[in-house]
């Protein structure tokens, strides 16, 4: 039996790093400071695994399927590389030099998530922190269209509400705390003050809230289902604060005006810093989500949608984004690896994609995997493989491996390489 | 085995004397040696042309998260230029921002083989160091953020010397770091709190300590240290009208450091442009280079390197927050904030130098005035400060400035006169010699940082040859353009004596090592257990999870120090 203690959890995009992980013959026995949801991806990594490749469904060994997988890959047109947010930067890289190489498009899971942000972030910037810095110093929190009491279960505890910072020595008490959203939630219940707004109301309300840290006076009598009383006293507090931070989630980013909201939001919080300091800070989902947007960009330039049939890469969200180019048809061959699209993209998008050939890198069976041709079982990033992972935050952390893959299973990485070796061998043969 | 004979050539290599000698140079196995066989090596036909040990730049924002977000903030930016891939190279994007593996090209066209990243936050250091790995072609090191950390910030207030000093050594380490690098000390800290300090002689909120015993203190942990390289200072104030008088206060202040033995200067002050502007607004500003390059001449304690602006739409960024805070009010353009938990801060602002722009137009002057007026070329250093003065493929183009009166003229024709009145610069002469340009660019950069075989050419060295085809003896200053496109694309960048650029294209692409401090201080442990309490307490991440591993330095080049 062996324990290791500061382990990296590999779910969402807090990437708690003291997780105490016991391993025994192999299988992860016993977890402590795991939320349920972290608890449950270490225990049962085990459960109906992957274990060997199939072609069309049927067991085939690992060469012929990465050989097919070349196959598919080098006579597409043009092939989509998606997913790669719950893999480590390793594969990460691997998979944009086979975009490349392939003259495909690759994208990762951030267009159907916090794309809308970068986009915004494009337009204005943003005035952003290390959570370290929001556990020492701020004294007013809000969170605008997020749940991290569902979606993110420790980011309360260990950078957001409660913890006892330097200049935070009261925790929770030294702190107010905002819930924006459409809805009561789990976070909403532990706020300080909830404010219930109408849904899709997030820009006027945003752009109201600047308009009154300006100090204009706004003659409506509510903003988006709010009393103007409120917003007034919110953006009083706001300017009052000694540093404050909004986290905010898809709430606002994913309901109508997308990056817009977020360009209000973004410019809210800049203008905040004439007052006071004020940071804020996308909640993002998966563990590696980050990585994959850091990635890309220093390898390309670009965060994610980056198209490389003309040689170098072009960037263009709403043309070379996943969900657009399977709805229009415009990809004849998928390689989908960290991500489920068949059960999280609009029903046209994913109906193409069973209708074209797709190499899937999985390690359990899902909906993807069921309508690809060919399927290669991968090594769990962060529990089966090191590799390194980027939180939502951009703080880099170095996954650690705490049991062995099944025999015969490969990291995502080498698995690309495998891929990468075959083509470029392909393309020696060929001249 | 590898042997390369670069025959004929006019050589270039100030370390040790050889000022446009006429003499081959023997490669093998990755070394210069003395002398080898023609038969037993190829051959590159040099004559006409001038060879110089590869080009160091000791001040180049390459790699990390700042780097990172402006390629991200900038999609804009990245559509001037696009770079396709071939058999050899990786595609990406160019200009103010370039992807890694373009970074990597553009710098050995132009004959460079070592640069210098100057501003590693701790927390990102494993960011650093992933995209390092990703920027063929080149040596390289980072410097770590030191001037507002928290460990800093509490040794200094303790006046305990001996801490500091093993706290220097434990983080570069565990940043996997080579040298101290201080940005506005004091201001940072302060901008937590959305403020600065206005001077050497400000506080620093909650801590009680001022910039002037931040920087003194760490100047002297430093040269007692005996680091390769002297604190590498970015001033408090930088952009603030009359700044060059904090600039001379901060220089002053470090005049009684002892510096470590076999050296003379205990402080870099980079891209000292930014931080040598006289008169009290931006509206009646005007250059303090002069008053600077006087300090400078009389004070053999200081270096720096001039941060030259070049007119053209680049992305500025630094560790310094509320400068980037000042710069996104002064152009309203967009801004990236990034603050850094416990040690450091960053900002992010593009920017277009304009030559109607009349202070802009100054601080091109100031740049060229401080290389020009400062009389030692070993102690002024050639920088645009990548990308802040601008990217750093406009190298040749200041290569040709300082070269040639007339190109000078070229640009100070297109400037409002009446800002040429605001500086000094109209009634300088000086041109540079191809030997003081081998200096302000290889030989006194690469001994400023201390890498021992870089910068020359003696045998023992490493085999990093630039070949520029110019010939010194038919060029005038008046056939300047000639000059600028010799330097933009070299005949044959030479890179660990593998011949990796031939005609300014591409050949093949191997990575570089990346060189890092590698000691401990005796009292280590007692240092190690105070870190960890507070660690503990203000850290969002445990110590265990904060050394970057030696795994992501795959051609790693620990140095230990002699002192310790």
């Amino acid at each position: 039996m062996e324990t290791y203690s500061d382990v990296i959890c590999p779910f969402c995009g807090c990437l708690c790093d003291d997780i105490e992980i016991t391993v025994e013959n192999n299988k992860v026995v016993k977890t402590k400071n795991s939320c349920a949801i972290s608890n449950s991806k270490f225990m049962k990594n085990d459960w109906g695994r992957i274990v060997s490749s199939t072609i069309d469904g049927k067991h085939t060994p690992y060469e012929k399927a990465v050989e097919e997988a070349t196959n598919i890959l080098s006579s597409a047109r043009r092939p989509l590389i998606y997913g790669l947010s719950k893999t480590d930067n390793e594969a990460i890289r691997e998979a944009v030099h086979l975009a490349e190489l392939v003259g495909g498009v690759i994208d990762s899971t951030t267009t159907v998530c916090h794309g809308a942000s970068i986009i915004a972030m494009q337009n204005t910037g943003v005035s952003t922190t290390t959570m370290g810095e929001v556990k020492n110093r701020a004294d007013l929190i809000v969170f605008w269209g997020s749940n991290p009491a569902e979606a993110h279960p420790r980011h309360f505890q260990r950078y957001s509400v409660t913890p006892k910072g330097m200049y935070t020595p009261n925790g929770r008490k030294g702190r107010f705390i905002v819930v924006v959203d459409v809805r009561e939630t789990r976070s909403s219940k532990m706020a300080d003050q909830f404010i219930r707004i109408n849904p899709n109301s997030d820009f006027d309300i945003l752009q109201a809230l600047r308009a009154l840290v300006r100090g204009q006076k706004l003659s409506a009598g509510e903003v988006g289902g709010v009393r103007i009383d409120i917003l007034e006293e919110l953006a009083d507090r706001m300017k009052k604060a000694k540093v404050g931070c909004v986290f905010y989630g898809l709430g606002l980013n994913q309901s109508e005006s997308r990056h817009m909201n977020v360009d209000a939001l973004y410019s809210l919080v800049s203008d905040l810093n004439h007052y006071t300091k004020f940071v804020t800070e996308p909640m993002r989902g998966c563990f590696n989500v980050t990585g994959a947007n850091m990635v890309t960009t220093w390898q390309t330039g670009y965060p994610f949608a980056v198209d490389f049939s003309r040689g170098y890469p072009r960037y263009n969200p709403g043309e070379y984004t996943a969900v657009d180019l399977l709805a229009r048809k415009e990809v004849d061959a998928a390689l989908i690896m960290g991500s489920d699209p068949a059960s999280t993209f609009p029903l046209a998008a994913s109906h193409y994609l069973s209708k074209i050939p797709v190499v899937t890198l999985e390690r359990k069976e899902t909906p993807t995997s069921m309508l690809s041709k060919v399927v290669i079982p991968v090594a769990t990033s962060g529990i089966e493989t090191g590799g390194t992972a980027y939180r939502m935050d951009q703080v880099p952390l170095k996954l650690r491996k705490v049991v062995d893959p099944p025999k015969g299973v490969f990291s995502d990485a080498v698995v690309l390489g495998h891929i990468i070796q075959r083509i470029k061998a392909l393309e020696v043969d060929s001249v | 085995m590898r042997s390369l004979i670069i025959k004929g050539g006019y050589v270039y290599d100030p370390i040790n004397g050889v000022d446009g000698e006429k003499k081959n140079i023997y490669v093998c196995d990755g070394k210069v040696v003395e002398e080898l066989k023609e038969r037993e090596a190829k051959v590159i036909d040099a004559s006409g042309m001038v060879v110089m040990p590869g080009g160091v730049d000791i001040h180049s924002h390459i790699a990390g998260s700042k780097i990172n977000s402006g390629r991200m903030l900038r999609p804009e930016d990245h559509r001037k230029e696009v770079i396709k891939k071939t058999k050899v190279t990786r595609s990406g994007v160019g200009y103010s921002c370039p992807s890694t593996f373009i970074t990597g090209y553009r710098y050995a066209q132009m004959g460079y083989t070592s640069v210098l990243e100057p501003a590693m936050p701790p927390i990102s250091a494993r960011h650093v160091h992933e995209e390092m790995v990703d920027i063929p072609l080149l040596d390289k090191a980072a410097y770590t953020l030191f001037g507002n950390n928290l460990f800093t910030l509490k040794y200094v207030k303790a006046g305990d010397i001996e801490m500091l000093k093993a706290f220097i050594l434990w983080l570069l380490r565990a940043t996997k770091g080579y040298a101290v690098k201080i940005v506005n000390p004091g201001g940072v800290e302060n901008w937590k709190w959305g403020r600065n300090v206005s001077g050497l002689d400000d506080f620093v909120s909650n801590y009680g300590v001022t910039p002037r015993q931040i920087i003194t203190s760490l100047a002297k942990a430093n040269e007692e240290l005996g680091l390769p390289h002297t604190i590498h200072l970015h001033c408090n104030n930088l952009g603030v009208p009359g700044n060059y008088k904090t600039t001379i206060e901060t220089m002053e202040a470090l005049k009684s450091i002892k510096p470590k033995s076999g050296r003379k200067t205990t402080v870099h002050v980079v891209h000292c442009q930014f931080n040598a502007l006289d008169g009290d607004t931006w509206a009646n500003v005007r250059s303090g280079a002069s008053k600077i390059a006087k300090y400078v001449n009389g004070h053999e304690h200081v270096s720096i390197d001039i941060g030259q602006v070049i007119f053209t739409d680049t992305t500025t960024m630094t560790g310094d927050g509320p400068w980037q805070f000042r710069l996104w009010n002064l152009s309203g353009n967009k801004w990236v904030n990034k603050d850094v938990e416990m040690e450091a801060g960053a900002g992010i602002v593009p920017y277009t130098y304009r030559k109607e722009n009349p202070a802009n137009s100054i601080q091109w002057a100031i740049g060229l005035e401080l290389a020009l007026q400062i009389y030692d070329p070993w102690r002024v250093y050639l920088s645009t400060d990548h990308p802040n003065g601008g990217p750093f493929t406009f190298y040749p183009k200041v290569i040709t400035w300082l070269m040639s009166r007339a190109s000078r003229n070229e640009a100070m024709l297109e400037i409002n006169k009446s800002c040429m009145r605001r500086t000094s610069l109209a009634n300088d002469y000086r041109e540079y010699t191809f030997n003081e340009i081998a200096i302000v660019t290889r030989a006194a950069t690469a001994k400023a940082v201390d890498l021992k075989n870089k910068g020359h050419l003696t045998p023992g060295a490493d085999g990093d040859i630039s070949v520029y085809d110019i010939d010194p003896l038919k060029w005038a200053p008046s056939r300047y353009r000639e000059l600028e496109k010799a330097f933009t694309l070299a005949k044959y960048t030479v890179k660990g004596g593998e011949i990796v650029v031939k005609d300014g294209e591409i050949l093949s692409t191997p990575p570089g090592s990346t060189y890092w401090i590698d000691s401990a201080a005796p009292n280590e442990a007692e240092l190690v257990k105070d870190v960890e309490d507070d660690f503990r307490d203000y850290y969002s991440i445990n110590i265990r999870n904060y050394p970057v591993e030696e795994s992501y330095l795959p051609m790693s080049h620990p140095i230990k120090l002699e002192a310790v």
